[in-house]
C-alpha cells in the first residue's frame, strides 16, 4: 500500500527503509533465463539457459568472456550487461598493462559493484537490471561471485539466478559440500542437472544444444564458452544421469 | 603532445642537453616470408655503448598465433610499444570476434609510430606473419612507421651487413649468372637465417649472444627456437 508512494526514484526510501526501485530492478533479473554457477578446487563452470524471443530470431546471449582468466553469465536487461562487459574489459586490460598479470577477481567484482552502487545513489540514474555470475582463475584459484542491482556481491561454492533458480538452488544445496573434492567431468554435471531443474517442470522444453551454454575457466583452461554443437558431450549427462543428487566419488 | 616536441627541440638547439630521452640498445632483427611459412628471427643482446646489460632479452612478442613482431633499438620503447600493440589486438579481437590479420597488424603499427611522429618511439620494426591466403610475408618501417610489405626485410644495428646477403640469396638479385628463382624451403630459411647472423655478429658489435627465431605456420602456429651466437 504505501509501497507506491515511495517508489518512484531511487533516491527516496521506503517508511520501512527500502529502496524500492532496487528491489524492481532486482525483479528484472528474476525475469531472466536460468543461469547456474559452480566451483571446484580448481576450475568454475558456468551453465545457461538461452531464450529465444520467437522461432526466428537466434538466442540473448547469455555468457560473455571478460578475459582469459574471466568471464560471465548474466540473467536480466542484456544491454546494461553489455555496458558492463565493455567496463569490466578495459579494466582488466588496464590492470594487465599497469602490473603485468591477470586481474585478481576480488579487485575486479568490487569494481563492478561501486559502478552498481552509484548507479543507486543517483537521481539521474537508474539501477542495472541485470545479475551476473562471474567465474574466474587467479593466484588464489578458482572463483564464483554473484553481483546484484543492489551492489551488493558475494562469493558462492555454487549459485544460480534467474526464472526459477530456486528449484536449482534446492539441488545445489544438496551437493554443494561435495563440489569442492569432485573432478571437472563431474562439476559440469552438477551445473547441467542443476540447470535442468529449472526447466524440469514446464513439459515442453528441455536442454539441447539450441538452448544451453556452458563455460568453463581454471589453472590450465582459459575462460572457454561451449555452444551449439560442442556442448553436446556435457548434455549426454542427462541420458545418463538421474535427478538425483550424485556422490562426489562415484566414478562417472 | 607540445609538451613533448620541446624534448626534440632541447635536443637539437643545445649543445649539451639536460636529459637524453634515448639509447641505442642495439640488435638486429630479420624476417623472411617463404611461400606457407614465415620466420622471424631477433637477436637477445642488449647493449650499451661497449657494454653488455645483458645477453638474453626478448626482443619479439607473439601477437597471435600467425602475426610475430620483432623491434630493434631503444628496449625501453621496444618493451611499451610491444605492450601497446598486444593490449589493442586484445580489443581487436574481441570487438572484430575474429583473429587479428597480417595487414591489420601492419596497419596498426603504422599508425601507432606516427601518432609519436614528433617524440618516436626509438624502435626499428619488422612484422612478419602468414597472410589470408597463407602466404608467408613480412613487413619492415622505420622509427614513425613508413613500413613496406616485402618477402624478405631485417631493421636494427646489422642491417647494413645483412640486407644485401637476403636480397642476393634468397630473391637472386645482383646475381651475375641467370640463376633460376628456387623458392626457399623451410629448412633452408632457417640455415640462411643462421649464417646470416653468424656473419654480422663477427663485424657488428651490438650483435650476438643468441637468436630467438620463431617460426609461423598454418599447422603448428608459433614455435620458437634459439641459437647461441658468439659472445664477443
Amino acid at each position: 500500500m504505501f509501497r507506491n508512494q515511495y517508489d518512484t526514484d531511487v533516491t527516496t526510501f521506503s517508511p520501512q527503509g527500502r529502496l524500492h526501485q532496487i528491489e524492481y530492478a532486482q525483479e528484472a533479473v528474476k525475469q531472466g533465463s536460468a543461469v547456474v554457477g559452480v566451483r571446484n578446487k580448481n576450475y568454475a563452470v558456468l551453465a545457461t539457459l538461452k531464450r529465444t524471443t520467437s522461432d526466428l530470431a537466434s538466442t540473448q546471449k547469455k555468457l560473455f568472456k571478460i578475459d582469459d582468466h574471466v568471464g560471465m553469465a548474466i540473467a536480466g536487461l542484456t544491454a546494461d550487461a553489455r555496458l558492463l562487459s565493455k567496463y569490466m574489459r578495459t579494466e582488466c586490460l588496464n590492470y594487465k598493462y599497469v602490473y603485468e598479470c591477470a586481474m585478481p577477481l576480488s579487485r575486479l567484482v568490487l569494481r563492478v559493484a561501486d559502478k552498481h552502487q552509484i548507479a543507486t545513489q543517483r537521481v539521474s540514474k537508474r539501477p542495472f537490471g541485470v545479475g551476473l555470475l562471474i567465474i574466474g582463475y587467479d593466484q588464489q584459484g578458482p572463483h564464483l561471485y554473484e553481483t546484484s542491482p543492489s551492489g551488493e556481491y558475494w562469493e558462492y561454492q555454487a549459485m544460480s539466478i534467474g526464472a526459477r533458480a530456486q528449484s536449482a538452488r534446492t539441488y545445489l544445496e544438496k551437493v554443494f559440500e561435495t563440489l569442492n573434492s569432485c573432478s571437472l567431468d563431474q562439476l559440469c554435471r552438477h551445473a547441467i542437472l542443476a540447470l535442468r531443474e529449472t526447466v524440469a517442470a514446464l513439459k515442453d522444453i528441455d536442454l539441447s544444444t539450441k538452448n544451453c551454454a556452458l563455460a568453463i575457466v581454471g589453472e590450465d583452461l582459459d575462460f572457454t564458452i561451449y555452444e551449439d554443437e560442442d556442448v553436446l558431450p556435457y548434455l549426454d549427462v542427462i541420458e545418463t544421469g538421474s535427478s538425483q543428487p550424485m556422490d562426489g566419488q562415484s566414478s562417472t | 603532445m607540445w609538451k613533448e616536441s620541446s624534448v626534440v627541440a632541447t635536443m637539437a638547439s643545445l649543445q649539451r642537453p639536460d636529459f637524453m630521452p634515448y639509447q641505442n640498445n642495439g640488435g638486429t632483427v630479420v624476417a623472411i616470408g617463404g611461400e606457407d611459412y614465415c620466420i622471424v628471427s631477433a637477436t637477445t643482446r642488449l647493449g650499451l655503448g661497449f657494454a653488455i646489460p645483458t645477453r638474453n632479452v626478448c626482443r619479439y612478442s607473439i601477437l597471435n598465433n600467425r602475426v610475430v613482431l620483432a623491434t630493434a633499438g631503444m628496449f625501453a620503447d621496444t618493451a611499451t610499444l610491444h605492450k601497446v600493440i598486444k593490449a589493442r589486438v586484445k580489443i581487436y579481437e574481441e570487438q572484430q570476434d575474429k583473429p587479428f590479420g597480417l595487414h591489420s597488424a601492419a596497419q596498426l603499427l603504422s599508425n601507432t609510430l606516427y601518432y609519436r611522429r614528433f617524440f618516436p618511439y626509438y624502435t626499428f620494426n619488422v612484422l612478419g606473419g602468414l597472410d589470408e591466403d597463407g602466404q608467408g610475408f613480412v613487413y619492415g618501417f622505420d622509427a614513425i612507421g613508413s613500413g613496406e610489405k616485402v618477402k624478405v626485410v631485417c631493421n636494427g644495428t646489422g642491417q647494413a651487413l645483412i640486407q644485401p646477403i637476403l636480397d642476393n640469396q634468397v630473391e637472386k638479385k645482383q646475381q651475375y649468372e641467370n640463376k633460376q628463382i628456387t623458392k626457399l624451403s623451410l629448412q633452408e630459411a632457417v640455415d640462411l637465417i643462421k649464417d646470416v647472423f653468424t656473419s654480422a655478429g663477427e663485424r657488428d658489435i651490438y650483435t650476438g649472444d643468441a637468436i630467438d627465431i620463431c617460426i609461423i605456420t598454418k599447422e603448428k602456429g608459433v614455435l620458437v627456437e634459439t641459437f647461441q651466437l658468439k659472445q664477443d
